[in-house]
């Protein structure tokens, strides 16, 4: 089989090959992640102490908006479905998705989709300034003019992302070589198949949501006006039945990402794997019936908190199951600590604290203290920030060397590596500190006691951010002028991506599926 | 083995002088117990969830970093060949049901404790607003606005959590908050007393709180805690408990100054005022209440806040800015001010708008005209 490709930018524009589409995918996101990130430099520089140093409280608004907006919809969802586009068909021996036509489409629509979000920015009126929630009515008869753009972005991302997940879901049911069994499945493609069930599921439901915002906007219904006989509460249980399941889209790849590399660097045989598989999918079933721990102060009725409470804690078991099986894996094995181990390490770690402090605000009564603070802050970054994003750069080190035929700098990554914890800890872990100390969101400006632990975690946001640029820097010196990899480079490594294709991977690959046993 | 002994003990030691350093900071890092019973008790079941995950994550990361130390290439380069074992896998599911189980009975119990607001004994209605509260007491003719004061400086320790008029009740009654808002959602949080509540438009939340006795003449401090526009951050809770004695002094010092009040302003409404008169109060009153939205320099920040400098209200019929200032405007961020200040205040403040930033229309609008503007509203 030939490596030969097209050139020059209609290469890119038409693609229908899966590797450049998941590059364009991670490329965008990573772009994504920087201007996020600016923003949140904004917020963090804001606040570095109390009183109104650098921008308005308005402008300030926008800002925490549309840092989450970016880092939700084009840092984390486009990284995932990036790595899905590498990875899904060389792990399961198919020569390219099922639909690549379509997967040029999804991917194209994003760049239209959140240049739009941030030509917001420069309207009158300026950006989205209600939060990433979007809450009605603030976001309805109180949103600016430029909400209306906001709604229209939201569409496309949507359309992009449930066409992403039709294609995952088609390749893996179709294209899988023979003797590929589900169950034979690297834990990615599993994580990766449940993400776009739930993808299919909810996105949906946010596009109805949006829609019917915009309908209240200019057409004259009353859905989340009570002035005219609507209900604000019923846009938050409608939003929040997306948005559940929108946390564990963001962070179920990355489980499936840390179940590939613990086992290559334990050198070991998952550990549990079939159990991992059921408690990815007990994860995602919970998912749905949990949406309204988030609005435990709406004034739910307390048969209804209690349900929810009690559904939310059960998500526990299932996430402590994969837990416990990562460790059980490393338990014996024959460790090493590259750079994906540790990111892989840290994850395991961080994102477990993430899960602690989500058991604390799963509990309703002490969720009535904790909710809407600097607390929830904390936990969501804890489990996006050292999870989702530490799963991505993992996976980034581990296989760029099949990528692109080019290995990392193996000091440069573990710098990447030891800065990027250092700083994310320093970052967040203050932020609970300052929300148990009575410190809401999404303001400001705050009182002289919580100065302290802003400050500290605006030490720490700068760091995390030059970390990042730094890893951008480091990755494109290694694409550049690498040291060759080789076809296996992980000793540990298993799956037919490393044991049946050369790095680099070439253009086309499996146009004769493999025979797995 | 040696090493593996040095290493157990230097872990635990390190471990125990980590967890007095934190205990001794925790106090300031911590949730506040607060003085209710029912803060008291979220503060303990916090307390609970937090060591038991203290406990859990010694055991799992006690393992990991056992792991690291002992099962790294160089000490274990012949990897173990298990991966299952079904004993194990159903030991560390039920565990955690059991922890979970132990947790969610004092969590369910708390629960609806805290909801019972049956029985109250008295009953505030809670009203949010951009970017204030008001409270208005359904057993007593009292109600009124609280707003934030903005004459603290950053370095004053109740910066951004003080108000012009407190949330004044009673210690040792169980008070009921009726929580609604006019505009959008915003929320009502006292951390000290464990009560938040969403106000929401349309809707009407209640909660409910008892101070106990000892807790008498202490002020708590919160903020809204739902994000409700530019000023969020500037709407700051405080309410102050009086003894039972106290509070019934102070609702008839409140009705008192309520006639008073009234008094002095049919007084002011009665006379008419000049110019300068009408520009000082006009101009204070601007600052204090339109500022934050339409800018001291009446340019606005369109275009929510539209400027009010050369704007076709503030330089147009004096009818329709009397209606708007009055009335405010269905649907935007502009409150009714008509009962939120006086006669005198509000001809002032029309005045000062027409007058200020080079709008000079000349007009002049005398507390009569409110009233009778009012009257025939």
């Amino acid at each position: 089989m030939s490596d030969h490709h097209p050139t020059g930018i209609t290469r890119w524009l038409y693609t229908t090959n899966h590797k450049d589409i998941g590059s364009m995918y991670l490329w965008f996101s990573f772009i994504m992640f920087l201007i996020g990130g600016a923003m949140a430099m904004v917020i963090r520089a804001e606040l570095y102490q109390p009183g109104l140093q650098f921008v308005e409280p308005n402008f300030f608004n926008q800002m925490t908006t549309m840092h989450g907006l970016i880092m939700v919809f084009g840092a984390v969802m486009p990284s995932m479905v990036g790595l899905a586009n590498w990875l899904i068909p060389m792990m399961i021996g198919a020569p390219d998705m099922a639909l690549p036509r379509m997967n040029n489409w999804s991917f194209w629509i994003l760049p239209f989709a959140f240049t739009l979000l941030l030509s917001s920015l420069f309207m009158e009126g300026g950006a989205p300034n209600f939060g990433w929630t979007f809450y009605a009515p603030l976001s309805t008869t109180y949103g600016p003019p430029s909400t209306d753009f906001f709604i229209l972005g939201v569409h496309m991302m949507g359309i992009s992302s449930i066409m992403g997940a039709i294609n995952v879901i088609v390749t893996v049911f179709n294209m899988r070589a023979p003797g590929m069994t589900l169950m034979k499945m690297p834990l990615f493609v599993w994580t990766w198949l449940i993400t776009a069930f739930l993808l299919i599921m909810v996105m949906p439901v946010l596009a109805g949501t949006v829609t019917m915002m915009l309908t209240d906007r200019h057409f004259g219904t009353s859905f989340f006006d009570a002035a005219g006989g609507g209900d604000p509460v019923m846009f938050q249980h409608i939003f929040w039945f997306f948005g559940h399941p929108e946390v564990y889209i963001m962070i179920l790849p990355a489980f499936g990402v840390v179940s590939e590399i613990i086992p290559a660097f334990s050198r070991k045989k998952l550990f549990g794997y079939s159990s991992m598989v059921y408690a990815t999918a007990s994860i995602a079933l919970l998912s749905f019936i949990v949406w309204a721990h988030h609005m435990f102060a709406v004034g739910m009725p307390v048969a209804g908190e209690l349900f929810f409470m009690i559904a939310t804690m059960l998500i526990a078991v299932p996430t402590g199951v994969k837990v416990f099986n990562w460790v059980a894996t490393m338990w014996q094995g024959s460790l090493t600590f590259e750079t994906p181990m540790l990111f892989s390490i840290a994850f395991v770690i961080l994102f477990t604290i993430g899960g602690f402090s989500g058991v604390m605000l799963a509990m309703a009564p002490v969720d009535f203290q904790y909710h809407d603070t600097y607390f929830v802050v904390a936990h969501f970054h804890y489990v996006l920030f050292p999870g989702a994003i530490f799963g991505t750069t993992a996976a980034v080190y581990y296989w760029l060397p099949k990528w692109t035929g080019k290995m990392y700098n193996e000091t440069s990554g573990k710098i990447h590596f030891w800065l990027s914890m250092i700083f994310v800890n320093l970052t967040f872990f203050p932020m609970h500190f300052s929300g148990l100390a009575g410190m809401p969101r999404r303001i400001p400006d705050y009182n002289m006691m919580f100065a302290d632990f802003n400050m500290w975690a605006s030490i720490g946001a700068f760091g995390l951010g030059l970390t990042q640029v730094y890893f951008l820097i480091s990755i494109i010196i290694a694409i550049r002028g690498g040291k060759k990899a080789d076809e296996k480079q992980w000793e540990g490594a298993t799956g037919l991506e490393w044991d049946a294709l050369p790095s680099p991977a070439p253009y086309h690959t499996f146009a004769t599926p493999p025979k797995v046993d | 083995m040696a090493i593996r002994r040095k290493l157990i003990a230097g872990i635990t030691s390190l471990l125990g002088f980590m967890l007095s350093g934190v205990v001794q900071a925790a106090a300031e890092m911590n949730m506040r117990p607060g003085v209710t019973e029912t803060s008291i008790e979220a503060y303990d079941l916090h307390m609970l969830v937090v060591w038991v995950m203290v406990i859990i994550s010694v055991f799992v990361f006690g393992a990991m970093i056992y792991s690291f130390i002992f099962h790294r290439k160089s000490k274990n380069p012949t990897p173990a060949t298990f991966s299952h074992s079904t004993k194990v896998e159903f030991i560390w599911t039920i565990i955690p049901i059991l922890i979970l189980i132990y947790l969610t009975i004092p969590a369910v119990k708390l629960l609806i404790k805290m909801e019972d607001a049956s029985e109250p004994e008295m009953s505030i209605q809670v009203t949010g607003s951009q970017w204030k509260w008001h409270y208005k007491y359904l057993e007593y003719d009292v109600d009124f606005f609280s707003n934030l004061d903005r004459s603290l400086k950053v370095d004053d320790p109740n910066y951004l959590l003080a108000v012009d008029n407190r949330l004044v009740i009673p210690a040792g009654t169980k008070v009921r908050f009726l929580v609604t808002a006019q505009d959008v959602i915003h929320s009502w949080w006292v951390p000290d007393l464990a009560v938040k509540k969403d106000a929401i438009p349309g809707f009407i939340n209640e909660t409910w709180t008892l101070v106990p006795e000892s807790a008498a003449g202490k002020i708590f401090r919160g903020q809204c805690t739902e994000l409700c526009g530019k000023d969020h951050g500037f709407m700051p809770v405080v309410v102050e408990v009086l003894s039972k004695e106290d509070f019934v002094k102070w609702t008839d010092q409140k009705a008192q100054e309520r006639k008073i009040a009234a008094k002095v302003a049919a007084e002011a409404a009665a006379q008419s005022w000049d110019m300068d008169k009408l520009m000082t109060l006009g101009k204070t009153t601007y600052e204090s209440k339109c500022a934050a939205c339409h800018q001291v320099n009446g340019e606005g920040m369109p275009p929510a806040f539209p400027a009010l400098k050369d704007s076709a209200i503030a330089i147009g019929p004096i009818d329709g800015h009397m209606s708007i200032v009055v009335n405010g405007k269905q649907g935007t961020g502009m409150a009714a001010y008509g009962p939120q200040l006086t006669d005198a205040e509000l001809a002032a403040v029309i005045t000062y708008e027409r007058n200020a930033w080079g709008n000079n229309t000349g007009d002049k609008v005398q507390p009569a005209d409110i009233q009778a503007f009012k009257a025939g509203n």
